[in-house]
């Protein structure tokens, strides 16, 4: 459980987020929705303390994270995970050297303890036979899925991503936006997923934030998305006319 | 005032970066590679600027000092002193400014703009000493390695274009080159050398740490970090010779 509490950010006096309150289940795949340049990386970057909030705090499972020294930080984000929008894979190592990293610098396990658990993660994510390429070597949904298994190594109780299908075709996107849910499920932790795809809404939105101009504008899951008639929210996630059409369709029928 | 700001920003980076590392293992196994991608890949344009440089110093020497009452051994001592006080420490340190420092600012920039730098502090990974302390470490242990290497590789390439310039014999080169000879100019340069490198590396790693925004800013960072680099080279030179040789 993830409690965002007012918290406000401005970079050089430009307020990128406005007072935002918000709170994140464990065991669901909670996304934040808005247009590029609303606000949800700064926003994912605040909660998980890359950037300083100006205001508010955040409560990891009821502790203040705003609050802590460093050495407590670091304790916290030894449960994170974290898929970057970029991939954020180290270059100079590769594939299987990037899954077994926080193994090698966080437990004692044995060459073959890490070996196995490194060969269950990759396989978790479907990519077997590639553990000795490099990122530059790789096809960008490969990357995202050599992310995804960095993150899931050590067993994080939170998990964040940020545009985790961006850049990638619709059915390779689906197939990580399902693999999100399913480890989530799975492991049973708290997944905020940044992202503009109305495919991911519909696929995993067990909770879903809108934010626009660093404010959070509404919230509900996927199905209430359907029946809302909130004008905003509705032409960000249904600016396509055809898609427009056919939930006005679903809405006269109801 | 900005640069208040800057030197500000750098001593609290490099305190961080001497921070206790998260996990010794993997700190040693940093520390070799770098030691290879630093120290070993310069040996090669160390050893060539030197062997050039020790040949036209002596010729130069030669040339200048054409004077039959000046004996001809005079110039592997002039050869000696210039290779030793501040060829092999100064001149090389600003070449391995270019090409280390700019390595080692383009590596860290890279990182910065990709997020990597982030992914690490996000597994609650000290970035600045997982990253910059085994460079740092590498560099200051490998450098003296190099001084020593440009002035054997130095003096020897003043010898071979002496000889073979038919201005200088060998016997005339070797008295000159152990004439007067004093062991304390190469603790002297050593200690220049070591201080040198822990300039370049971290400035260089400063500048590649607060690289922000794309590729061509990473690209500016390492043109910063060689710039620099040079210029704290130059003026530690002033100062260390003040405080070692008066
Ligand atoms: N480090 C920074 N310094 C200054 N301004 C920033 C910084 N990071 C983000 N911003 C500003 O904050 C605003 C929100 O950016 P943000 O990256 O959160 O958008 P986003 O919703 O993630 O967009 P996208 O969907 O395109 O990734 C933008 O106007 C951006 O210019
Ligand atoms: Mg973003």
């Amino acid at each position: 459980m993830i409690e965002v509490r007012h918290i406000s950010k401005s970079f050089d006096g430009e307020q990128v987020l406005n007072d935002i309150s918000v709170s994140f289940e464990q065991g669901k795949t909670n996304l934040i929705i808005g247009k590029s340049g609303s606000g949800k990386t700064v926003l994912l970057k605040c909660i998980i303390g890359l950037h300083e909030v100006d205001q508010g705090e955040i409560y990891y499972s009821g502790n203040n994270f705003t609050a802590m020294n460093i050495m407590d930080k670091k304790k916290v984000r030894q449960k994170f995970g974290m898929l970057f929008q970029g991939g954020a894979l180290f270059d100079s190592l590769t594939v299987e050297e990037n899954v077994r990293f926080k193994l090698d610098m966080f437990t004692g396990m044995t060459t073959r303890e890490k070996q196995e658990r490194v060969d269950f993660c990759l396989k978790r994510v479907n990519l077997e036979n590639k553990n000795d390429l490099y990122p530059a070597e790789l096809s960008g949904g490969m990357k995202k899925r050599v992310a995804i298994a960095r993150a899931i190594v050590l067993n994080p109780r939170y998990l964040f991503c940020d545009e985790p299908n961006s850049g990638l075709d619709p059915q390779t996107a689906i197939l990580i936006d399902k693999l999100i849910i399913e480890i989530t499920e799975e492991f049973n932790m708290t997944t905020i997923v940044n992202t503009h795809d109305i495919n991911s809404v519909m696929e995993m939105g067990d909770k879903v934030v809108y934010i626009d101009k660093g404010k959070k504008w509404w919230e509900g899951s996927n199905l209430d998305i359907l029946n809302t008639d909130n004008e905003e929210l509705n032409n960000f996630l249904f600016a396509n006319k055809m898609v427009r059409q056919l939930k006005n369709i679903n809405d006269s029928r109801q | 005032m900005i640069i208040l700001q800057h030197i500000g920003r750098y001593s609290l980076l490099i305190k961080r970066a001497f921070a206790r590392p998260e996990k010794h293992k993997m700190y040693y196994f940093r520390l070799i590679r770098e030691m290879e991608a630093l120290g070993i890949n310069s040996v090669g344009i160390v050893a060539i600027i030197s062997f050039f440089m020790g040949a036209v110093i002596t010729i130069q020497t030669a040339y200048n000092t054409e004077n039959p009452l000046l004996p001809t051994y005079l110039i592997g001592l002039a050869a000696r002193d210039s290779i030793l006080l501040e060829f092999s420490s100064t001149i090389v340190a600003l070449i391995l400014a270019g090409k280390v420092g700019s390595r080692i600012a383009s590596e860290i920039g890279t990182m910065r703009v990709t997020e990597q730098i982030d992914a690490l502090e996000i597994m609650g990974i000290n970035s600045a000493s997982y990253l910059i302390l085994p460079k740092i470490v590498a560099f200051m242990i490998l450098a003296p390695f190099l001084s020593v290497l440009s002035m054997v590789v130095g003096i020897f390439g003043g010898w071979i274009a002496g000889v073979s310039a038919g201005v200088v014999s060998t016997a005339d080169y070797v008295y000159g080159i152990r004439f007067a000879f004093i062991p304390y100019y190469i603790v002297y340069s050593l200690i220049k050398s070591v201080i040198f490198a822990f300039l370049i590396a971290t400035i260089s790693a400063y500048h590649g740490y607060y690289t922000s925004g794309g590729a061509l800013e990473v690209g500016r960072s390492s043109t910063l970090a060689v710039v620099h680099s040079s210029v704290f080279i130059l003026l530690f030179n002033l100062i260390l010779t003040q405080l070692l040789l008066s």
